[in-house]
């Protein structure tokens, strides 16, 4: 079962990474980032079963730091939309040299 | 380790493959609640593949916590950005999806009057051998990681704030 789900972690992982290149809206590239953060939680504890239970441990603060993660970004997505009226990733250039 | 029967290996499969398919259908969704849907379909999948992985405190929490909480803060801001609607697309299925989706819920019907009379397949109810999952993630939480622990508190403490700082018109 470990091989497994190591693969469809991996899977997982590489659907996110797609997500966040291929689509220039802020709360989906965001919702891809939580997806990686699953798989890499998958994989934590498929290599519990190996290892231990370190890793479902290692997974529970993973847990913890995707809801802050999600809180503080949700929050300056919405601070962005007061400035620009959108959340395309292309309008908001303001750094761009 | 437990040796698995083939019934676990198929539904380990189904899962899995649902969970995939469900992420393929996040990533191409034109519209944001279609879209965060999907994300929460998949978490569930994830959630079913920590239970067969004999971690199902993680599983509660992932239901809890991810398809629960954190994907209900993703809609409450496109509902409150007012992003959810995308031009062009009615709301009103055609006549297929509406079949498939009738015929899913007198599948889960039956499934359920079924089981709610049959006694389950003996591999299927928590073996013995796992005496309480909640104790064994709890021992190294409180012992090897309880800096961890305790700073994750903090890490809390300062999103909870920055959140609020960040969100708010005017201080």
């Amino acid at each position: 079962m470990v091989a497994e789900a190591l693969f469809f972690s991996a899977v997982l992982f590489t659907i996110g990474v797609i997500g966040v290149l291929i689509r220039r809206n802020a709360i989906i590239i965001f919702m891809s980032v939580e997806l990686m953060l699953n798989a890499v939680n998958l994989s934590f504890v498929a290599f519990s079963r190996l290892y231990g239970v370190s890793g479902q441990v290692l997974a529970i603060f993973v847990i913890a730091v995707a809801a802050a993660e999600a809180a503080v970004g949700l929050a300056i997505i919405i601070s962005i939309f007061r400035h620009h009226q959108s959340i395309d990733l292309q309008n908001i250039n303001l750094l761009k040299g | 380790m437990m040796q698995h029967g083939l019934f676990f290996q198929f539904n380990f499969y189904v899962f899995g493959l649902i969970a995939v398919a469900s992420a393929i259908a996040f990533v191409t969704r034109k519209s944001l609640v279609a879209a965060a849907l999907w994300l929460v379909n998949t978490m569930f999948c994830l959630a079913a593949l920590y239970v067969m992985l004999d971690a199902q405190f993680i599983g509660a929490i992932q239901v809890l916590v991810y398809a629960g909480a954190i994907m209900v803060l993703f809609l409450f801001v496109v509902m409150l950005l007012n992003l959810g609607q995308v031009p062009g697309s009615g709301d009103i299925r055609r006549l297929w999806p509406r079949l498939i989706a009738g015929a899913a819920g007198i599948l889960l019907l039956a499934e359920l009057s079924v089981l709610g009379r049959q006694q389950l397949p003996r591999e299927l109810l928590i073996p013995a051998a796992v005496p309480n999952v909640v104790t064994e993630v709890a021992g190294p939480l409180f012992n090897e990681y309880l800096l961890a622990f305790e700073v994750t508190s903090v890490l809390l403490l300062v999103a909870l704030i920055g959140a609020v700082v960040l969100a708010k018109k005017r201080i």
